[in-house]
């Protein structure tokens, strides 16, 4: 797992929960709510397909580092690299 | 009733199993196809259903195909239909003065049933996987909503929990919102997504009411001797409902015009009909259109293929009309089952076009007809021109808890 392998999960994710989003532009380094139409209710089902699909839990006051890309692969990379060495 | 204003029809937008317009809908009814089908049903294998077929994507961004639910699906294509075919401009007319009442028999099944079991089988009942769309998606006038969001009105907008007798209320209740003065436009009908939740067909059939038949496209067979409970179905149908001044003063096609409309309570069980106040609830109506059991040409019956029920109605029927030779007496569940709250509106919608062709279509499915449901007027086998044409159609829809709502519709004569 690397970070970039992880963007392309989180990347996976917001194109089941906005399928009407072209994503093939999307900054790292730029809020996804600046470049996509995401609301707080889509942020809501990024973090349940997280759990669902991968097992990761993202508490309340820490979804603020879902905010870019960048910002995803540095938070969530540990806690997939814990994931696959437990 | 006189000092009222006159209420018209100027646009109808439907999806049933027989079709996502009218005229193809019409086609299949004045042909005798049965739109049921096989669907597979949880826990219960292949059952008997009326499934819609139309293009969630005309009028839906795919978000909000996935945010939103079936019957928000449902009734903004219906809308959408209703609109366009009422040649309605939305970029003219004030979005605060369109009102949406939409009838509902059940809403939120589906969606709960579904995260329920999704919560059972995957997730071993802990509720952190549970969706927290689970509210928006379930609140009762969600169907509705789901039209003002996708369309940008702001009038008022909610639904109406009447059962089986929901789409007839809707419609109802437009005309009287449009006669309050509420709105300038009523977007008036009924939807059901009552197919995708197991729960109403495991109902049924704990009932002793749900259908069963080798061959689904004759599992729904209102008034035949071997009938033997309910096809459950999906749908929609909403009308564009108008004062008549308006209508004629913005040039709009008057499809028909509502003559008058009742509804009553049988106050006497839960689920058993009550012919006596069946019959009441259509006098009443007649009274309310000024009208004479004569003056029916044709009556669209609620009968839903169960045993008792459709003998209560008929017995309702011929107490009132056995002396009306003239009129004469159809069933649309027997092409399409029932869909549920949509029923009394997409029924009603399948016989307006008898105002202009004059044809009756029939009732599908009556091999041998029970001499409890015999009625002189009943059509059955092929579709029939009736004689006069059709100038006045009487719209029933019956529901659980004794609920009884009676429409009555006119050929619109300025």
């Amino acid at each position: 797992m690397d970070k970039d392998k992880v963007k392309q999960i989180v990347l996976d994710i917001i194109a089941e929960i906005a399928p009407d989003e072209d994503l093939n532009d999307v900054k790292s380094d730029i809020r996804l709510r600046d470049q996509l139409d995401l609301d707080s209710m889509d942020f809501l089902d990024i973090v349940m397909e997280l759990r669902k699909q991968h097992g990761i839990d993202v508490p309340e006051p820490e979804y603020r580092e879902l905010e870019s890309l960048d910002s995803c692969a540095n938070y969530l990379l540990p806690k997939f690299e814990a994931g696959a060495a437990a | 009733m006189n000092q009222l204003p006159r209420i018209v029809l100027t646009g109808i937008g439907l999806t049933c199993p027989l079709g996502n317009d009218l005229p193809t809908y019409r086609e299949a009814l004045l042909a005798g196809k049965s739109g049921v089908s096989l669907f597979p049903v949880r826990n219960m294998g292949e059952q008997p259903a009326g499934v819609c077929d139309f293009d969630q994507k005309k009028y839906q961004k795919r978000k909000e195909i996935r945010v939103g639910t079936r019957a928000g699906s449902i009734a903004i294509y219906c809308a959408n239909e209703a609109i366009a075919h009422a040649d309605l401009d939305l970029e003219k007319v004030d979005p605060s003065r369109i009102g949406i009442y939409l009838g509902i028999t059940e809403h939120g099944n589906v969606e709960t049933e579904t995260e329920v079991c999704q919560l059972f089988d995957h997730y071993d009942e802990d509720i952190k996987y549970w969706t927290h769309h689970h509210n928006p998606r379930t609140v009762a006038n969600n169907p509705a909503g789901e039209i003002t969001v996708n369309l940008g009105l702001t009038g008022p907008h909610y639904t109406i929990g009447a059962a089986c007798a929901a789409g007839n209320a809707g419609i109802i209740q437009g005309v009287q919102q449009l006669r309050l003065g509420e709105c300038d436009f009523a977007l008036a009908g009924g939807v059901s997504e009552s197919i995708r939740a197991y729960g109403i067909f495991a109902g049924f059939k704990s009932q002793g009411a749900l259908a069963s038949h080798e061959d689904p496209t004759r599992a729904s067979r209102p008034f035949d001797k071997g009938r033997n409970g309910i096809v459950v179905s999906e749908g929609g149908c909403i009308y564009v409902l108008e004062r008549l001044d308006d209508a004629v003063q913005r040039g709009a096609n008057i499809i028909a015009e509502v003559a008058g409309y009742r509804i009553n309570s049988d106050g006497t069980d839960y689920v058993l009909p009550n012919p006596v106040r069946q019959e009441e609830c259509m006098r009443q109506a007649l009274s309310n259109a000024n009208m004479q059991p004569e003056d029916i040409d044709l009556v669209s019956t609620h009968a839903t293929s169960t045993p008792q029920g459709d003998e209560q109605e008929c017995k309702a029927i011929r107490n009132l009309f056995g002396e009306s030779i003239g009129t004469k007496v159809n069933n649309t569940k027997s092409f399409i089952g029932h869909s549920m709250g949509a029923a009394g509106a997409i029924e009603l919608a399948g016989n307006i076009p008898s105002l202009e062709d004059g044809m009756v279509h029939a009732t599908l499915n009556v091999d041998e007809i029970d001499p409890t449901c015999a009625l002189p007027g009943l059509v059955t086998g092929q579709a029939i021109k009736k004689e006069g044409g059709v100038k006045v159609i009487l719209n029933n829809s019956f529901g659980m808890l004794g609920i009884n709502s009676v429409l009555i519709l006119k050929k619109f004569e300025a």
